[in-house]
């Protein structure tokens, strides 16, 4: 049975599209079916991300409205088998979206994939709603600093009473806590609030940490989601969220500054 | 202050409702005291606009019997002078309280014995001779029927965490919160409130005026506490009580904090 998870966090700008990419391309790596859907409707940017920008033709709102058909609007990631992206409009806005619709969709994929992630916009409005009503996961992306975590606290109170799982009465949607651009060196010095300051707040068990890394923007600006890219501890700290995800034990890394090694420091290796 | 709900009559002109509402009371010590009014008006001077017309109930609880307002009407309009608007009297004599009901002031149900030599306010029966019966409360509807809703079940329990953005009211009973409670969530209840884990967001305890409910919580560090409309901020918090497991409840008009042991 197909999965529906929702990649949300609140506030914009905490990582919530990469983390998308990064994720998606993560579970499609492991070998399962996976498709991320952009629900940032009117401020499309996943497809930036995914670095097909220029092959998207339909989108999700023309497939909502009938104007084009599921196969049309979805895109085939041409590096990893496996991974599909439906991306969004640019020029619609999020009242584009609706329950019937999205539903539509959704149960149209289930049938063909193992997996289902939306991409939420941020706010509690509309697009964040529709985002995240569907789901049986929730991956709350959320910085090490107080107003994401104070955000991210009342999308939690979102989930757990405006979902479908809510409304319906069935068993709550499972919350993951992904901490994104956490800087060990910065958190040591007392400037942004350690794992366990977050995770005492929030109360959700943690998929993983997600350090600050110059390998993310990079990413970004040329269209690889960052779990692509070998070398880069962001890749590593997606990969090990992934497994988590799948049930595996992964020991958390990345929580504590990198002891710079003779080699590092003369290579400047970057993280 | 105490509402009674009535049965509603859907198509009445108007429509009776039962609400609260937060009123001073002004505490009569010595009312005849030539610098009772003097006092009162610097008092007043302070905040102006919060003392503007203000409604007051007058406390004549501490009164002597002789000691009363000597003219209850020409009282009320030197008060009304005052800005200050009374609206009714609590305790007294019975002469006390005719002489107010004849100054158009309506007698307040005070919960407690009119007139008891003895002051005992929380405590039931045990301090109470024997021949006097229960205090007089609002008159009951249902005649001689028990006071059943002091025994009705209200109490609210929430076992999950109390997220930003939520708000969770107790209505005519108290509020136990199992999990934590965010910052920017928001409790209420009529009694009292008790969180088993963290307090970071607001609680509001005695929202309809009981002045006796309190806040119980495992580590304090909310935004806001209050009972019965006294109020502190985080700012305000003391150090000593931050964190630390907490009970809150009002002394003799004071909010008070002390560390559960």
């Amino acid at each position: 049975m197909a999965k529906v998870i929702v990649m949300t966090s609140g506030k914009g700008g905490v990582g919530k599209t990469t983390s998308s990419a990064a994720f998606a391309t993560g579970l499609a790596l492991r070998g399962f079916k996976t498709v991320v859907i952009d629900f940032d409707v009117g401020l499309r940017n996943l497809d930036l991300i995914m670095g097909c920008e220029r092959r998207v033709v339909f989108d999700f709102v023309n497939v909502i409205n009938g104007e084009a058909k599921l196969n049309q609007a979805l895109i085939k990631d041409k590096r990893v088998e496996n991974l599909f992206i439906l991306p969004t409009s640019q020029t619609r806005d999020k009242d584009a979206l609706t329950k019937e619709g999205v539903e539509k969709i959704l149960d149209e994929l289930k049938k063909d994939f193992d997996y289902i992630l939306c991409d939420s916009p941020a706010g509690i409005e509309k697009g964040a709603l529709m985002a995240l009503y569907f789901a049986d996961h929730a991956i709350i992306v959320t910085n090490p600093e107080v107003s994401s975590v104070r955000d991210s606290d009342r999308i939690l109170g979102v989930l757990a009473s405006k979902s479908r799982r809510a409304e319906l009465n069935q068993e709550p949607v499972q919350e993951h806590l992904l901490l994104t651009r956490y800087d060990p060196e910065r958190v040591e010095r007392g400037d942004m609030l350690k794992v366990d300051d977050v995770l005492e707040i929030l109360a959700i068990p943690l998929l993983g940490v997600v350090p600050e890394s110059t390998a993310v923007l990079r990413a970004s600006n040329i269209g690889m989601p960052v779990t692509l890219d070998e070398k880069s501890n962001a890749n590593k700290a997606y990969t090990d969220a992934v497994a988590r995800f799948l049930g595996e034990t992964v020991e958390h890394r990345f929580m504590k500054p990198e002891k710079k090694g003779f080699l590092d420091r003369l290579l400047r290796r970057t993280a | 202050m105490r509402s009674t709900s009535q049965i509603s009559e859907r198509d009445a002109p108007f429509q009776l409702r039962g609400n609260n509402f937060t009123v001073m009371v002004l505490k009569l010590v010595a009312p005849d005291d030539p610098s009772f009014f003097p006092q009162l008006l610097s008092k007043i001077r302070q905040a102006p606009n919060f003392f503007k017309n203000a409604p007051v109930v007058l406390d004549l609880e501490e009164l002597d019997e002789s000691a009363g307002p000597a003219d209850f009407i020409d009282f009320v309009v030197t008060l009304r002078q005052h800005s200050l608007i009374p609206v009714g009297i609590q305790g007294g004599t019975t002469a006390q309280q005719n002489a107010a009901f004849e100054a158009g002031l309506t007698i307040m149900p005070t919960g407690r014995p009119s007139r008891e030599p003895e002051r005992e306010f929380q405590r039931p029966a045990p301090g109470r001779a024997p021949t006097d019966p229960l205090p007089p409360r609002t008159p009951s509807p249902i005649g001689e029927a028990p006071p059943a809703p002091d025994f009705q079940k209200t109490t609210m329990i929430i076992t999950e965490p109390v997220r930003s953005g939520r708000q969770i009211y107790a209505a005519r009973g108290d509020l136990i919160v199992m999990g934590p409670v965010s910052a920017g969530a928001e409790l209420l209840a009529d009694g009292n409130i008790h969180v088993y884990s963290s307090l970071r967001g607001r609680a509001l305890a005695g929202i309809s005026g009981d002045t006796n409910a309190r806040i119980f919580c495992h580590s304090l560090e909310a935004e806001l506490v209050s009972i019965a409309g006294l109020y502190r901020v985080s700012e305000d918090l003391d150090a000593s009580v931050f964190k630390k497991q907490v009970h809150i409840y009002l002394d003799d008009g004071y909010l008070r904090m002390d560390p559960l042991s």
